[in-house]
């Protein structure tokens, strides 16, 4: 597949708004490390929103024609990629109200219903976005229930740096933000090379015996019918090279998840603070990029049987 | 009514005039225009419904060429249809046709995502997806006489490969070659199950051809002996 850079900008940032938002609820629940100010809690929830509200305008850039984009909301019992809409835009104004009950000191009861509201609202957002491409029966690397798992491991993951980063400049006690933390990167990780390690076998998927159903003989393709590229060559063509692919998933480790890791330590040691929370949003961030862009380059679309793939 | 096109491979001789024709009719029809993109240029591309692969089936001195077109399989669980986010993408629930309404497509391209077969194609100048309409502005036509109301493709197959009909009479034409020809649908695990049928290439029956004996004095001797002796 085509990697789509609007595509993987809005899934990164959205992914990390949507995690930073919910863990911000649990930090103020809990008062995890004696617990953020309220000017800070409103400061980290806009962030998360803006973070959504960027990604959510990106997506509309891979769109040949955004003047209908609004129609997008109208196909909720059917498509994920419109529940994903019509969740994020109930995810906003639960968010506010949460911001504003924090704000104007409402009742506990009011201002803890809301931000669980939001936080299940932003966790149900993410996995639709996950299963926008887990329903595709076309794609077998999208295929599995790895794929939300993934995203909202991910997103998650890029949420508890940001708030980490969040809780160093506040000066709180980072003990439970980097445990939490430490804890949701492992498992954004494990999930991520149950993932890899599952996507490559080759399964059970059409053949070119299958899609020309001749399937009683080898099969060949001699000619694609067409002078130069097509909308489909374009589309599904895109393939990366398997040596390049590896070198990039040991980058998605890498930066992903080992760095921040040590990064975390440093934090934890009380040496350089700052700048080691920093470090480790910016590799976390780099790595959820890497990934989303082998993510696409990594799926094998089966129109590539008429193109002359044996198997996909 | 469950409209769709029956393929003959055994037939196809792999002209593309099907595809031309369906240029020629639909760049002009109701979600016209195809565009091309430098079509004299030195990288023609441009909007297709309908192409035409080849294939090589079994290997030498086995093999066979197979001339495959493609076109909208007209799913009956088309998964194009339930991904598409703004409604634009629909099946006819009257003949099972499944069309893009071009007022409502915002050109995601997801529903070009959940095609297996690779039907539908996104015009950049209009920025939306087209797809083969099964000439819905043709076939229903009061104007045009009653054998011309098929789609162009069929009507110009100079080898008579195509067939169009009702799949749900189980008299109709199509329906019973379908039948008697063991037609099939293309990737059926996948279970978008395509109306569109194909005809798979017969087999046809051997001709031995013996090598000539080389002759020789010796040899026409022992074949005239070989014609005396009663056995």
């Amino acid at each position: 597949m085509h990697p789509a850079f609007s595509v993987i900008f809005f899934t990164v940032a959205s992914g990390a708004g949507f995690g930073l938002f919910s863990l911000l609820f649990i930090a103020d629940v809990f008062k995890l490390g004696g617990g953020f100010s309220r000017e800070q809690l409103i400061i980290g929830g806009l962030m998360a929103m803006g973070l959504v509200v960027f990604g959510l305008l990106s997506s509309t850039f891979h769109l040949a024609n955004p003047k209908n984009a609004w129609r997008a909301f109208t196909r909720f019992r059917t498509s994920w990629l419109s529940r994903e809409g019509v969740f994020a835009m109930v995810f906003m104004p639960l968010a506010l109200i949460y911001l504003a009950s924090i704000w104007f000191d409402a009742p506990l009861w009011l201002r803890e219903t809301f931000g669980f509201l939001t936080a299940v609202l932003a966790w149900i957002t993410v996995f639709s976005t996950g299963m926008i491409y887990a329903c595709l029966k076309t794609i077998r690397q999208w295929n599995t229930p790895l794929v939300p798992a993934n995203y909202l491991a991910l997103g998650y993951a890029s949420g508890s740096l940001l708030l980490l980063l969040g809780a160093v400049v506040a000066e709180l006690d980072t003990t439970p933000y980097i445990a939490m933390s430490a804890l949701i990167i492992s498992i954004a990780a494990v999930l991520k090379a149950i993932y890899y390690f599952w996507i490559r076998s080759p399964g059970l998927t059409p053949t070119i015996n299958t899609a020309t159903g001749l399937t009683r003989a080898k099969v060949k393709l001699l000619d694609t019918g067409h002078t130069h590229g097509t909308f489909l060559t374009q589309e599904f063509g895109f393939q990366v090279a398997r040596q390049r692919a590896s070198l990039l998933k040991i980058v998605v480790f890498v930066l992903g998840f080992a760095l921040p890791g040590v990064m975390m330590v440093w934090v934890f040691d009380q040496q350089g603070q700052q700048m080691a929370a920093i470090v480790a949003v910016m590799a976390g961030l780099a790595g959820a990029a890497v990934e989303r862009w082998l993510f696409f380059a990594e799926a094998r679309h089966v129109v590539n049987l008429y193109h002359g793939a044996q198997r996909c | 009514m469950r409209l769709g096109l029956v393929i003959d491979l055994d037939v196809c001789v792999g002209c593309h005039a099907c595809a031309i024709a369906c240029k020629e009719w639909n760049a002009s029809g109701t979600i016209g225009p195809l565009s091309d993109y430098q079509p004299y240029g030195a990288e023609p591309s441009g909007v297709w419904f309908n192409r035409i692969r080849h294939y090589e089936m079994d290997e030498y001195p086995n093999n066979k060429t197979v001339n495959f077109p493609m076109s909208c399989m007209h799913c009956e669980d088309a998964d194009c249809v339930t991904v598409c986010p703004t409604g634009a993408s629909y099946k006819r629930p009257e003949d099972g046709i499944v069309l893009i309404d071009q007022d409502k497509c915002m050109g995601c391209n997801y529903c070009s995502w959940a095609c297996p077969y690779g039907a539908r194609e996104l015009d950049r100048s209009s920025g939306t997806m087209k797809k083969c309409t099964l000439c819905v502005d043709r076939i229903y036509d009061q104007d045009l006489p009653v054998e011309e109301r098929q789609p162009s493709c069929v009507l110009t197959c100079p080898a008579h490969a195509r067939m169009f009909g009702d799949f749900d009479d189980p008299d109709s034409a199509v329906s019973r070659t379908v039948r008697e020809r063991s037609g099939f649908g293309l990737m059926p695990e996948l279970n978008y199950n395509p109306t569109n049928r194909y005809l798979p290439p017969r087999s046809k029956p051997v001709i031995p051809v013996e090598p000539k004996s080389k002759g020789g004095l010796k040899e026409s001797i022992k074949q005239f002996a070989n014609k005396l002796v009663r056995r």
